[in-house]
């Protein structure tokens, strides 16, 4: 889960960490009023839920209120990659000599977090050499304590005021990535003003989706946290989708993401769907939409996702492969998927490409198709094979 | 190779109704399940094997050596950490979700005390005809028909494919050494690269075919593995989810399967694994191709 920047340096600054002050708006008159009460040279920030605003103009400066009710008025009418700007922050301009960055992370290989200072901060810190980035895993109980912040500094040739400030950012940081279940915690920059102090002028939380239950408390205060996929917004389709899968909480039967095909898949669990798909594109076929059914959802819900998968127009065929089922019910699913295209108002022998899916209740499946006139696939003939079979049938339907 | 007959297992949540399910069919497959753990359920009994509230207390007449824990995710982290105090050296974590952050922890202390863990989300590993960890295969008659005796170890990303691909490899005369899932959250314990290490030493395997998918970079270290130190074992992958490569950012069954800033791209692994000398299928039915029967 990702936050704006604006909740993020509102976390972060519980920890303790600097950042300048900072003032939200909703709308170009109030920014006005910002600019005029910080007196001076502002920057403005459109909230956006990804990162590399900078090149994309959603950061700009203003030079005293007026131009910064135009400089807002310009952002509240972006609208990057389908998320419209609704929120501005207005801060001071630091003027600074260096740009830093700062961030913890997980360093897959170790399963240890890591800590990362370096010299090149700013917009382009990913393009950073290895002489100027400096990084140390450390113990994920207690933290990263300050002296070996105060290390990583020095082996960078940092001086003076600044290898201590950069031991206490690093102290801190790490204790709040560990206290609030982050996937990143990073300032960036991180300024190095005149005097050798240092303030963050942007911060990025994310936190780990497996461990909100337990942070309830510390983000109530932030407000509503929106949720975006990095993708597109989801299709009525999906979330029609995810309705159905939310009908109970047995079992899988959802997370559909369209496509513009015209052949329907109900597939799963989760790896043989992606292994299905796949081999649909690379035998021609031109899958409607990915799915993923597992967990032995129940047979309301099957039905349901079949209606609606199949009544999608344009649709001419639905395909029904499952890996060899541990725990699925094969014969739930026979029956949900006959009683989803009967809903949809075809015949499941014409509307059935392939039935594949071997295990556990197979027989029953088996004599259940039969009655409807359909061969069920055992598990002889392979993911690969089932996938070929629907797509050469949907060929013949077209 | 990390599960024989010496193998003394205990079932932490035993008395939940899915865990005690799986209880009934690692028994019925032959599998040593010598106690089970629940706080506050001390003194029951779960298909005949008996119920303690604490590992201290079954290991004091039992001293099992791996464990499976099947309880909720907020709870993992206890769990873990108490059979590691405990001496087991294998641990089975089959609850999905758990948090990165507890992971870690319970990975810090494995780490110290030699144990190795596989998962979590894991539905678990199989010697075909030995004995089974956890639900993978699920009923006890699905699990004799998908997995066949053999020299070719089996290890996925995905517990449904792991028993698809035993079952495929079974139906053309090929028979497993061992299968497991390795577990589908985004930090996990043991991965392909730490167990391709194990199987190296490992007399009863020839062969190692690999499932992957889109998202982590599980297969890159590997491939960089095998680069620095040439393997003597026959490997095979096959890779899904190449679709995924087009849809930066969305995120797709198993909690790790995402492509982010081109990171974790099934393109990228599969030229780091063909560079490493690791045949890629290209289709789900070559993963058969030049392994020993």
């Amino acid at each position: 889960m990702r936050l704006l920047e604006h909740q993020a340096k509102r976390l972060l600054g519980g920890f303790g960490l600097p950042f300048s002050p900072s003032m939200l708006v909703t709308s170009a008159v109030q920014a006005e009023r910002a600019a005029a009460s910080l007196n001076g040279s502002v920057v403005l920030k459109a909230q956006l839920p990804f990162g590399g605003r900078g090149h994309i103009g959603a950061v700009l400066f203003a030079d005293g209120p007026h131009d910064a009710r135009e400089v807002a008025s310009r952002l509240f009418a972006m609208e990057p990659r389908g998320c419209p700007v609704r929120l501005v922050t207005v801060e001071p301009r630091v003027t600074f000599t260096r740009e830093l960055y700062v961030g913890v992370a997980w360093d897959g290989a170790a399963r240890l977090p890591v800590a990362i200072l370096s010299t090149a901060g700013g917009i382009d810190v990913e393009r950073a050499g290895e002489t100027e980035v400096a990084r140390i895993t450390f113990d994920p109980f207690t933290g990263l304590r300050a002296f070996q912040g105060r290390q990583m500094a020095r082996s960078l040739g940092l001086t003076g005021r600044t290898v201590a400030g950069i031991g206490a950012v690093l102290e801190k940081l790490t204790a709040a990535f560990l206290q609030l279940d982050g996937v990143t915690t990073e300032i960036n920059p991180l300024a190095e003003t005149t005097d050798q102090a240092l303030v963050g002028l942007d911060a990025h939380v994310e936190i780990d989706d497996d461990a909100v239950y337990r942070l309830k408390e510390r983000l109530a205060p932030l407000g509503a946290i929106e949720t975006h996929s990095a993708g597109r917004a989801p299709t009525a389709l999906e979330v029609d989708a995810q309705r159905i899968d939310a009908m109970d909480h047995r079992g899988v039967a959802g997370r559909v993401v369209e496509f513009d095909g015209d052949l329907a898949l109900l597939i799963g669990g989760g790896g043989a769907s992606l292994t299905v798909f796949d081999a649909i594109r690379r035998y021609g076929g031109r899958p409607a939409n990915y799915c993923e059914v597992g967990g032995n959802p129940t047979e309301e819900k099957v039905a349901a996702l079949t209606e609606l998968l199949l009544g999608k127009p344009g649709v001419t065929k639905l395909a029904v492969i499952m890996n060899v089922v541990n725990n699925t019910r094969a014969d739930v699913m026979a029956r949900g998927a006959i009683e989803g295209v009967k809903r949809a108002g075809r015949v499941p022998k014409e509307a059935i490409s392939v039935f594949r899916i071997p295990g556990s209740w197979e027989p029953e499946a088996r004599a259940i198709l039969a009655e409807a006139g359909i061969e069920a696939l055992g598990r002889e003939v392979s993911l690969d094979a089932a996938a070929r079979l629907a797509v050469q049938r949907s060929h013949h339907a077209a | 190779m990390l599960l024989d007959q010496a193998t003394r297992i205990l079932v932490q949540g035993i008395t939940g109704r899915e865990a005690s399910a799986m209880t009934e069919d690692m028994l019925a497959y032959g599998t040593p399940i010598l106690a089970g753990v629940t706080p506050g359920k001390g003194g029951q009994q779960v298909c005949g094997v008996n119920v303690f509230d604490t590992i201290a207390e079954a290991q004091a007449s039992q001293r099992c050596t791996a464990s499976i824990v099947s309880v909720p995710a907020p709870s993992v982290l206890d769990a873990a950490s108490e059979a590691i105090a405990h001496g087991i050296t294998l641990l089975l974590i089959m609850t999905e979700r758990v948090p990165r952050l507890d992971t870690a922890r319970l990975l810090c202390r494995a780490r110290a005390a030699g144990c190795t863990v596989i998962g979590p989300n894991t539905l678990g590993l199989i010697r075909p005809g030995i004995a089974k960890m956890g639900t993978i295969g699920g009923r006890i008659d699905n699990v004799r028909q998908s997995f066949k005796p053999g020299r070719v170890a089996v290890l996925s990303r995905s517990g449904g494919m792991t028993t698809e691909i035993a079952s495929f490899l079974s139906s053309r005369g090929i028979g497993q050494s061992i299968a497991i899932g390795v577990g589908g959250d985004p930090m996990i314990g043991a991965d392909f690269c730490d167990l391709v290490d194990q199987l190296e030493n490992d007399p009863s395997t020839d062969a190692v075919v690999i499932y992957g998918e889109p998202g982590g970079f599980a297969e890159e270290r590997l491939a960089e593995r095998l680069i620095h130190k040439p393997s003597r074992l026959r490997i095979n992958a096959f890779l899904s989810g190449r679709f995924v490569d087009e849809l930066e950012g969305v995120r797709f069954g198993h909690a790790a399967v995402i492509v982010e800033r081109g990171r974790g791209s099934v393109r990228g692994k599969i030229t780091a694994l063909k560079k490493a000398g690791v045949f890629v299928a290209d289709t789900f039915d070559e993963i058969i191709t030049g392994l020993p029967a």
